[in-house]
């Protein structure tokens, strides 16, 4: 791994001794590879009217055009009118489209990965309702086939091969989860044969938010559920979605459902984790190469199924919230009523953002944005904005239902030497669960 | 053959030609890619994805308010230029009498002098798009000689159209031969930049429909 700075001074990492000309072909190859059909229709249809720059938190912050998400996508548009497009072969033949350039992929590496959270609002924005966060993925697979991504999430790409997870390595699963119970004073369960439900978590759960681990325990318990842990699944936060490693995606993605499956499991739940319920609720099949035999719902679906269903009575606040809308759950995955009917039925009157549900504004962090620290200053930036909305809803609590969004809002508010609490959604609840 | 036979004549069919069979190869080839089938279950209640892409088609039409702060003037004068050209295309007695003569099919248009009127409107609209394409440091970055091509090919047709109309600049023949000719660039170029759009839209805007539907998501 090295840290590289291109002639026009942008700075990039790259992985691997391989030739450039090596890495620009197994760029496009990668790209080129699995591109399918409503992909080459929004390839085709840019109109070129800016329109997204209205929508991206880090154009809006920053003023800065290169930000603008079509812009993002550059050497791709390149790649595919000369390698994918109905008119490719005369591109090539008249020599309309030269071939990108491993200089090109160097500079646009830091637009691909440190200006994008992946967070999809240009889709809203875009009048031909372009989904250029879903091709910005797709450039993703050619970048990290090409070794050009950034060094922390290539870390946690490593990390998780080897440990199954970037958090912490699957042999200490088990044990982590049985100290935070017993910590916690709740049962917990651990690699059961047999169970209706299976819980997964993300890397915000065995690091800062461990007590999430037992949250989520505490309701099932409650509610009298067969459920358990499982050291053979159970990271969900999937990094090869992030990063474009199709192939640690898919092992990623077969881990969690083969797991259920052998555990007998109607439902697994994912965590508070937005890209997780992307990875696996809508991109699973995709791998498994069948419909998935388990259901497989958010831990906010979760919770709305148990508090809508009178299973278990909350104790109510009687007090004012705002909430965050994480932008793989609302805007990407439908999930907006759901926390909305738990913030109720906890007695928090919900002050809605200007900007909410499928509009509101990411939290600056995704697609491994909070993780990549190159990406910090960009995304201090963006976080005015989420700032500014809390600050005028001026409410009593701030809630998400996101580990990833809270981790990234709690740095943004440390950085602004910012008193603001980012609350959990899964903890309000198991907190105040009525006897 | 005078300018304005060869207009009409070889011309306009050689355009047509190519119009038609590079319209129909740039659909082909992206409709010939393997789609991603989905095997998601959906979100439950979500619509059929026929619905979920028509109801995308119509939603797109007016952005969300929260763009239109920053994007008024792109919205507002797309409509302008966009409607001032279906008039004048499809309402100018002429071009309905010169329809009918190639497809037999005919509808009433509106006073000559109204379309003309519309036809300013909309040459001033262009040119304020090409306008703020120049300066607009968003737009500068982003557009392509495809942008640049594409709004010279549908400006000429309309100031040759309006100079034909008001007899001003050549003899009228030459002047129409020319409105005809550069309608036939527009026809050529039309497949292969983003002209295309005209029929892109559906496509483009009903797949995202198709997969936000699918997950219960508003567009």
């Amino acid at each position: 791994m090295t840290a590289k700075t291109t002639a026009s001074g942008v700075a990039y990492d790259v992985q691997g001794d391989r030739a450039d000309s090596e890495r620009r072909d197994a760029a496009m190859q990668a790209f080129v590879r699995d591109f399918a059909r409503t992909a080459a229709i929004h390839m085709e249809s840019c109109l070129r009217c800016g329109m997204c720059a209205t929508a991206c938190q880090f154009y809006v912050t920053t003023g800065d055009p290169k930000y603008t998400p079509i812009n993002k996508l550059r050497p791709f548009e390149q790649a595919y009118h000369r390698h994918i497009g109905p008119f490719a072969p005369i591109y090539r033949l008249f020599g309309l489209k030269s071939n990108v350039s491993i200089e090109m992929l160097q500079e646009w590496e830091a637009l691909i990965y440190d200006a994008c959270s992946l967070c999809g609002r240009c889709t809203l924005a875009c009048p031909m309702g372009i989904d250029i966060s879903e091709l910005i993925k797709e450039a993703r697979h050619g970048m990290y086939k090409a070794g050009l991504v950034p060094d922390r999430l290539e870390l946690m790409d490593r990390t998780t091969k080897a440990w199954g997870s970037p958090a912490s390595p699957s042999d200490d699963f088990a044990d982590i989860v049985r100290d935070t119970g017993e910590e916690n004073g709740v049962p917990v369960n651990v690699d059961l044969p047999k169970a209706d439900y299976v819980i997964t978590v993300a890397p915000a759960e065995l690091t800062e938010h461990t007590k999430a681990l037992t949250d989520i325990a505490k309701i099932l318990n409650k509610i009298g559920a067969s459920w358990t842990y499982s050291t053979a699944g159970f990271e969900a936060s999937n990094i090869g979605y992030i990063n474009g490693d199709l192939d640690l995606q898919e092992k990623m993605t077969r881990k969690i459902i083969d797991n259920a499956v052998a555990v007998g499991a109607h439902t697994l739940i994912l965590p508070e984790c937005g890209h997780a319920y992307g990875a696996a609720r809508w991109e699973a099949s995709r791998w498994y190469g069948k419909k998935v035999p388990v259901r497989v719902i958010h831990m906010t679906e979760f919770l709305a199924e148990v508090v809508n269903g009178g299973k278990v009575k909350l104790k109510k606040f009687g007090e004012t919230t705002s909430f965050h809308d994480p932008c793989q759950l609302v805007r990407r995955g439908g999930v907006k009523q759901a926390p909305r009917d738990v913030l109720k039925a906890l007695g928090l009157e919900l002050k809605e953002f200007e900007d909410h549900g499928e509009l509101g504004w990411c939290c600056g962090g995704g697609g491994g944005v909070v993780s990549n620290v190159r990406a910090d200053p960009l995304r201090f930036k963006a976080f005015e904005i989420k700032r500014k909305q809390v600050e005028d809803a001026n409410t009593q609590h701030f809630v998400t239902a996101c580990g990833q969004c809270r981790i990234t809002l709690t740095l943004g508010a440390k950085h602004a030497k910012w008193d603001q609490k980012v609350e959990s959604l899964l903890e309000l609840v198991a907190d105040n669960l009525e006897d | 053959m005078d300018l304005l036979a060869f207009a009409r004549g070889p011309a306009l069919s050689f355009s047509l030609a190519i119009f038609v069979l590079g319209v129909i190869w740039r659909l082909v080839g992206v409709l010939a890619l393997s789609p991603w089938n989905d095997l998601s279950p959906p979100r439950e209640g979500a619509p059929p994805n026929w619905l979920s892409a028509i109801q995308a088609v119509f939603r797109k039409m007016i952005p969300h308010r929260t763009f239109l702060t920053a994007g008024m003037f792109t919205t507002a004068n797309g409509y302008v230029f966009h409607i001032g050209l279906a008039i004048v295309v499809l309402l100018f007695v002429p071009h309905i009498l010169f329809i009918r003569s190639l497809f037999g099919v005919s509808w009433p248009g509106l006073p000559n002098g109204v379309v003309f009127g519309v036809g300013a409107l909309t040459a001033a609209s262009l040119l304020a798009a090409l306008a703020y394409r120049l300066t607009s440091p968003v737009l500068k970055l982003i557009s392509r000689p495809n942008d640049y091509i594409s709004w010279l090919l549908t400006f000429v047709p309309v100031v040759t159209g309006l100079a034909a109309a008001a007899h001003v600049g050549a003899r009228y023949e030459t002047l129409l031969a020319l409105h005809v000719l550069s309608i036939c660039a527009f026809l050529i170029w039309f497949p292969f930049g983003k002209l295309m759009h005209a029929f892109l839209f559906v496509l483009s805007r009903g797949a995202t429909g198709v997969r936000f539907g699918h997950r219960g998501a508003q567009l």
